[in-house]
């Protein structure tokens, strides 16, 4: 059997790479996709740190956070396309409005 | 057997969401995640959780996804956008990702070295945990349902075209 | 009850109101004020003087009105002590100073600034009667702080005028200077004695308290105090150049009292001066070399007035002299005939000047006797008691200081003091036969507005006239019998009598010498500048370079000038361009500076892309992650 431990690190592995693309990419929909990568690494860490008898909890857990992420994706997209509406670019660097 | 599925579920995965990070093309990025999703949904299974296996699948992999290569295809974006105007930040990114992972690591130490094995033999019915969600998880199983509705009207809402005054 | 210790507040209250009032009232009320506050105390002093008769006892009377100072083991009271010596001082300020408040109303009758002209005159007086009758030297340094302000005030009392300002400025500083030492003099003595008042001092002094050598420190540096303040050598530079202030100011403050005022000190303490011989020396030395020096620059004087301050300056030299040598009360018999007749050729020559609407150089005078009848007479009177003819007063007491001087050993001093009773005799001539006498060489226009001067000014030049005369019989030398020599004995409980006198003969020897001087100096100048004109013209032309020094006041100023404050000032100067504004102000800009740029780089992450934001946030997790490790 797989220790669980390794399921771990393969999460970590994910998680960070979903970080690191968030920075290296240079528009918003690939950057929400890395958003994405990282949740679903904090979802195999968590079930990989699951005690074992509780698997059902996690399982239920682990439900939720896909059902949240994906409402959260929906009205991200939507936010996303009227940002692309309203200034015809999805490219991050025009969108400094937050500048000083 | 269990290894062998895992290491090259593990493999393709990472390598999925590399292979994201390193394409120019968005909707190659998609497809790309689409893999790495439905690795993970592997993965999900043998660690001993077939239910969230199945969901991540149905969900992650099937919907969410999907929304976003529709929404790709409705923004329509060119390919091959220019070399960003700070490169540091992409090098400190890196560090900085690489620094994480190492502090990860050894904060985990415990669990590293002395951790239980997974088996997706002796997993949970799903009856089991659809008792959970109505029993001990009720609460959190309404508001979410909640969420969800407030997610469909927003999204709705914003991504309506306004009419012409 | 002895009012004594009231005299100061007359004048000071005077002065208040005049300060805070004066410019809204009118000019009578300000007369009235400034003269009737000086009236009163020259009243309280004549009640306090008949008061000290009977009582002449050793001791001093004392008014403690308050403690001033209390701190640890050491206390300073304002207390007032009234003693011969404080009586003789008191009267003269009161009421040589009451003559000149009357005379000022004359003098500075059209002056826009009236109230602040009796302000500061009454504030004067005020801090001057503190001065003399203060019981302890810290009091009396505040009288004596006191009059170096109003002598400010009253010198650059024309402000407008860049040369008042310049010497009300001269004044203060070298004053300072002089203020410097006497301080320092004045810690030593509090070190030693443990008080500051002047009968502790004595008792120390009497029961071997201090050393020798201790005593003569302070001595001398209360003395560089005295010079300052009684423009003595190196220090008398600035009262020349005080004439600028009105010219009762000068007779009131820089003929008959402020200068005095290091007299005064030296005869206060004349148990210190006679205990330390060398401190005793010095002072008669520099006393009879100021005497010398002054008075040869008051012999090519052209500004009537400048020649008074240098007569001033020599005269006060004289009062050291005398005390140098061990005769206080001859200094002080000095300083009290010399207030009345310097004060008088002052404010004759106040007169003149405001006869001929301003002018004081004495060559464009002449033959002015005609026209001024009561100002001459004053002024000669006034020039008589200066050159030590007998039977006026200022022979008699030129006389006791050479008696006391030849009597004590000091030859040289007295040949020094000798020579200068020549020159004063000669340089208060040539002025009397310069102004008055001899062909008119006046302007047409002073000549027109030429009258002789208001009763308010010509009454106290008649009252110091008469004073000018008599004042000296209170002082007559001891061989002429017993009822003689009142004045030295008077003051006796203070000072007391040091040696014996002379034998009859040498003392009617030495009369006979000082009345020579005084013809030999009065025949010179009758010769020089009524007889035969040609001869000073003559003399500058075959002696240029010595005329040229006289008259330049051996460019002493100059010196001064060159090697001290030239020096200081590019100093201040240096520092002031490379400390102060490069450190000081460096380091205030710096600062302001590093602020901003700091601000700028923190700015610079604000970009308002959110992918720089998740970084930092990123870098803060990682951070925080690892502060978490280490910990545990």
């Amino acid at each position: 059997m797989i220790p669980a431990g390794h399921f771990f690190i393969v999460a970590s592995v994910l998680f960070v790479l979903g970080a690191a693309a968030f920075f290296v990419k240079k528009d918003l929909i690939s950057q929400f996709m890395s958003v994405e990568v990282m949740l679903n690494a904090a979802n195999l860490a968590f079930l990989a740190l699951a005690p074992r008898g509780r698997m059902a909890d996690a399982q239920a857990v682990v439900f939720f956070i896909i059902t949240v992420a994906a409402a959260e994706a929906a009205v991200g997209l939507a936010i996303i396309l009227v940002i692309f509406r309203r200034r015809k670019s999805v490219r991050t660097e025009d969108l400094n409005g937050l500048k000083g | 057997m269990a290894e062998i599925l895992f290491y090259l579920l593990s493999a393709v995965s990472v390598g999925a969401v590399m292979g994201m990070l390193l394409s120019r093309n968005q909707a190659y990025g998609a497809l790309y995640l689409v893999l790495a999703f439905a690795a993970l949904g592997g993965l999900f299974g043998l660690i001993g959780a077939p239910f969230a296996a199945v969901i991540q699948i149905l969900v992650y992999a099937g919907a969410i996804m999907v929304l976003f290569i529709f929404v790709l295809m409705t923004i329509n974006v060119r390919t091959g956008l220019p070399p960003e105007k700070k490169k540091w930040t992409i090098g400190a990114a890196i560090l900085l990702a690489a620094l994480l992972l190492a502090e990860i690591g050894l904060a985990a130490q415990g669990l590293l070295r002395a951790s239980p094995p997974a088996s997706p033999a002796e997993s949970v019915k799903a009856v089991d945990i659809g008792r959970l969600l109505f029993s001990r998880y009720l609460y959190p199983f309404e508001i979410t349902s909640i969420l969800i509705m407030a997610a469909i009207v927003g999204a709705v809402v914003l991504s309506k075209k306004k009419d012409a005054p | 009850m002895n009012p004594f210790w009231l005299i100061p507040f007359a004048p000071g209250a005077g002065a208040l109101v005049l300060i805070l009032f004066g410019r809204v009232l009118p000019r009578r009320a300000v007369s009235a004020v400034a003269c009737s506050s000086v009236a009163v105390s020259f009243l309280l002093a004549l009640a306090s003087f008949a008061g000290l008769a009977p009582a002449r006892a050793a001791a001093p009377l004392v008014k403690n009105l308050f403690t001033w100072i209390g701190a640890g083991g050491f206390q300073a009271d304002f207390a007032f002590q009234f003693d011969p010596l404080a009586a003789v001082m008191v009267l003269v300020v009161t009421g040589v100073g009451l003559l000149i408040h009357v005379y000022s109303t004359g003098y500075m009758a059209r002056e826009k600034s009236y109230a602040r002209y009796f302000a500061a005159l009454n504030l004067f007086t005020f801090a001057m009667l503190i001065l003399v009758l203060a019981s302890n030297l810290i009091l009396m340094f505040v009288g004596w702080e006191g009059v170096g302000l109003c002598s400010y005030l009253l010198i650059g009392f024309w402000f407008e005028k860049p040369a008042a300002a310049r010497a009300g400025k001269k004044a203060f500083l070298v004053n300072r200077i002089g203020d410097a030492g006497f301080i320092i003099g004045v810690l030593f003595l509090l070190f030693a004695v443990g008080s500051g008042e002047f009968t502790a001092v004595n008792q120390a002094l009497a029961g071997g308290g201090l050393t020798k050598n201790l005593a003569t420190l302070i001595a001398l540096l209360l003395f560089v105090g005295a010079a300052g303040k009684s423009a003595q050598i190196p220090l008398y530079v600035w009262l020349p150049d005080a004439m600028e202030g009105p010219t009762p100011v000068s007779a009131l403050i820089h003929a008959a009292t402020m200068v005095t005022a290091g007299v005064y000190m030296v005869a206060r303490l004349n148990a210190l001066y006679t205990f330390s011989e060398t401190a005793g020396a010095v002072v008669a030395v520099i006393g009879g070399a100021t005497a010398v020096f002054a008075a040869t620059m008051a012999l090519v004087q052209n500004d009537i007035k400048r020649v008074l301050a240098y007569s001033t300056i020599s005269q006060l030299g004289y009062m050291f002299l005398g005390c140098g040598v061990g005769a206080y009360a001859a200094g002080i018999f000095h300083l009290f005939t010399h207030a009345f007749f310097k004060s008088l050729l002052f404010l004759a020559a106040g007169s003149v000047i405001h006869a001929l609407s301003g002018e004081q150089d004495i060559r464009k005078m002449g033959g002015l006797r005609r026209y001024l009848p009561l100002t001459y007479p004053a002024f000669l009177i006034g020039a008589i008691a200066i050159a030590g003819v007998p039977f006026l007063s200022g022979f008699f007491s030129k006389d006791a200081i050479l008696t006391a001087a030849y009597a004590g050993g000091h030859r040289v001093l007295y040949a020094l003091g000798l020579i200068a009773a020549v020159m004063t005799a000669f340089y208060m001539f040539r002025l009397i036969f310069l102004t008055f006498h001899g062909p008119e060489r006046l302007d047409a226009g002073a000549k027109a507005h030429l009258h002789e001067s208001p009763p308010s000014m010509t009454g106290p030049l008649l009252i110091l006239a008469g004073l000018s005369v008599v004042a000296g019989y209170v002082g007559l030398p001891a061989v002429i019998g017993e009822r003689a020599d009142l004045f030295r004995r008077f003051l006796e409980p203070v000072i007391p009598a040091l040696g014996e006198g002379l034998a009859a003969a040498p003392e009617w020897a030495l009369i006979l010498a000082s009345t020579a001087a005084a013809a030999l100096g009065i025949g010179l100048a009758y010769l020089f500048y009524l007889r035969r004109p040609s001869i000073p013209i003559r003399l500058a032309r075959a002696l240029p370079w010595l005329h040229k020094l006289l008259l330049g006041k051996y460019y002493i100023d100059e010196i001064y000038e060159a090697v001290i404050v030239s020096p200081l000032v590019r100093g201040s100067d240096l520092v002031y361009r490379h400390f102060d504004l490069k450190v000081i102000d460096g380091a205030l800009d710096g600062t302001a500076a590093a602020t901003r740029a700091a601000g700028r780089m923190a700015g610079a992450f604000q970009t308002g892309l959110i992918k720089d934001y998740a970084l930092v946030f990123l870098a803060g997790v990682a951070v925080f992650l690892g502060l978490i490790l280490c910990v545990l």
